[in-house]
């Protein structure tokens, strides 16, 4: 048995070691091993110490007319999970300007079967950790972080103001908000405070089966937004008798996140730095390997007031711009003088199915999810009574039972 | 609609889960489909009127009222019924709400504690209502204890804005879900009596 004095000795030993460790960690929080310094300007030069060689190469390719200025832009990613995390990561990669990470969860080990963060980093903020691996990834990136729920009263308000004053030098809104959260009350959230502050914003998502996503770009009035009608689903063909959910709420693979992830990115650079189409609506359905995409107008009757709003305002906005001269394509009816084996040119799509698809607005492989709310059905169940009662009487009332 | 009877609650649920139910729950006293008028003189919670979220400073204060009215006459009814099985009271401002609900098992009381939010998009997207003990117990949850209501409820709910309020969530979400859920974890042994918990300690 050791004496007590050689007890003292050890633990004196261990404290020791214990304190040279922290400092070594502490000095490694500040600059970790590995890390660059800031670069202030992006160069072209193509050396193998220049992370933004191969992305400016992209200009000398003619497919981005100016790619430096994706320093400029600053983006809001608004669920920081399977989805949201890799999308982060591309746009530090690519040397996004600013980013502003929203998510109140903590990365858990359950987690592990997507991408980005590490089994070390269960515990912690999904924000904190996220900040911490991207901006050692790429320093020149600024990294704005809040850990909060954005549906609740609490936090709303501030959550509006972060994208109205977002941008990269906090004089005005984010350039785009990225929605990568995993459930309908936070995308109805971002909806509003987006169809509020005229914000344009992607929309993402995986499906609970981990077999299908989607991307869709909402320009508040001029496209639909997320309220304008129930949520797409891509079809996934698979026989409803076989579809099992027994114990569980949801799956997830790393594949179908990642390459919902990359889709969402793809579009955000296309949209921010100008070059090639941005699609409006893309669907992935993982067991066809099917990608409807569609277009999706505001509906008229849409419940959210600001997005009417918006509309009416898209509407003065086209009104007031000078018409372009639409030139028409005169097509020259190609004329065959004989029909020696009397062929007939039939129309692809029958008539009952293009009736059928214009009633549904929606493309091939694309349903909603649930029905719209049905106003003209008169319902003849009980309706709440008026009451004189006050706040605090109702209160006691219901307490008291 | 279907109609569920079990332990004299009676719970409305849409045809997948009503399927579901009858598969893995046979020890249900009785299954019936009812038409509009049964369903309408059972359930008894009255619908709401005004369409106003937490965020619309104007028009909330009316639909609070509407809600606390809706759940006076619910919980009403299911004491006449001896039916009681929860209750509710919020915050001053009505965002933030809590109270208990009961479910009876071999003549035993199982309680758990309930809370959920109002949500800014309310009622266009239904109040996520949370049972924080059960927390880890079921993979049919979500973050933070809240119950999944995805498959049963949301369409329903979507449905049915703005005439849905919190006593609807509360009938045609949460009770469905415990019926399912809590005989299920008590025969997996993860929810245990409360007498049962007092002598094992």
């Amino acid at each position: 048995m050791a004496s007590i004095q050689e007890l003292k000795a050890k633990i004196k030993q261990l404290e020791d070691e214990l304190a040279l460790e922290k400092r070594r960690n502490a000095e490694q929080v500040g600059t970790p091993a590995g890390s660059r310094g800031k670069i202030a300007k992006m160069s072209a030069e193509v050396v193998d110490s220049n992370p933004y060689s191969r992305l400016m190469a992209l200009k000398r390719m003619g497919i981005v007319d100016n790619y430096e200025k994706i320093r400029d832009y600053s983006v809001a990613v608004v669920g920081v999970g399977g989805v949201g995390s890799v999308t982060a990561e591309m746009l530090t990669r690519c040397g996004i300007g600013k980013l502003i990470l929203f998510d109140y969860d903590k990365v858990e080990l359950a987690n592990m079967n997507r991408l980005f963060f590490q089994p070390h980093q269960s515990g912690m903020s999904k924000v904190e950790a996220a900040q911490k691996t991207l901006s050692f990834i790429n320093p020149d990136v600024i990294i704005e972080t809040h850990n909060y729920n954005i549906t609740t009263m609490a936090n709303f308000d501030n959550f509006m103001e972060t994208i109205r004053t977002g941008s990269i030098n906090g004089d005005g809104p984010v350039d785009l908000v990225l929605s990568c959260v995993d459930n309908f009350e936070a995308r109805m959230a971002i909806n509003d405070a987006c169809n509020e502050l005229a914000q344009n914003w992607i929309e993402s998502g995986v499906s609970e089966n981990a077999v299908s996503g989607h991307i869709q770009l909402v320009k508040p009035g001029e496209t639909a937004c997320f309220g304008c009608a129930p949520p797409l689903v891509v079809a996934e063909n698979i026989d409803e008798k076989t579809l099992k959910r027994e114990g569980v709420c949801a799956a997830s693979l790393p594949t179908t996140m990642g390459v919902v992830a990359g889709l969402l990115v793809q579009n955000t650079l296309k949209y921010l730095l100008g070059f090639g189409n941005v699609t409006e609506y893309l669907g992935y359905s993982a067991l066809q390997d099917f990608f409807p995409t569609m277009v999706m107008k505001p509906n008229s009757q849409c419940s959210s007031r600001y997005c009417i709003k918006r509309q009416e305002e898209f509407q003065k906005k086209l009104a007031a711009q000078p018409k372009e001269e639409i030139q028409e394509e005169v097509k020259e009816e190609i004329k065959h003088d004989s029909n020696e084996w009397a062929i007939e040119l039939v129309d692809e799509t029958s008539p009952e199915e293009s009736t059928e698809k214009s009633d549904e607005n929606l493309a091939t492989g694309i349903k909603y999810r649930y029905d719209r709310p049905d106003d003209t059905k008169t319902d003849d169940s009980e309706v709440v009574a008026d009451t004189d009662e006050s706040m605090d009487d109702l209160m006691a009332k219901l307490k008291g039972l | 609609m279907y109609c569920i009877v079990k332990e004299k609650r009676i719970i409305y649920v849409n045809k997948e889960i009503y399927a579901k139910l009858w598969k893995y729950q046979p020890s249900l006293t009785s299954i019936k489909m009812v038409d509009a008028a049964t369903k309408k003189a059972l359930s008894g919670i009255p619908l709401l009127k005004t369409n106003a979220g937490p965020r619309d400073k104007d028009l909330w204060p009316t639909r609070l009222k509407e809600e606390y009215m809706s759940l006076i006459k619910y919980v009403e009814n299911n004491k006449a019924a001896d039916n009681d099985w929860f209750r509710l009271e919020s915050s001053k401002d009505g965002t933030r709400w809590f109270g208990k609900c009961w479910h009876m098992q071999d003549f035993l009381k199982y309680e758990f504690d309930i809370e959920f939010d109002i949500p800014v998009t309310y009622p266009v997207t239904a109040p996520e209502i949370a049972i924080p003990e059960l927390d880890g117990k079921t993979a049919k949850m979500y973050r933070g204890g809240k119950i999944c209501l995805t498959d049963h409820f949301k369409p329903l709910w979507a449905k049915n804005v703005p005439k849905f309020g919190i006593g609807h969530a509360i009938a045609l979400g949460l009770g469905p879900w415990l019926a399912v859920e809590i005989p299920d974890l008590i025969s997996k042994g993860l929810v245990k009596h409360k007498d049962e918990k007092e002598e094992e300690t």
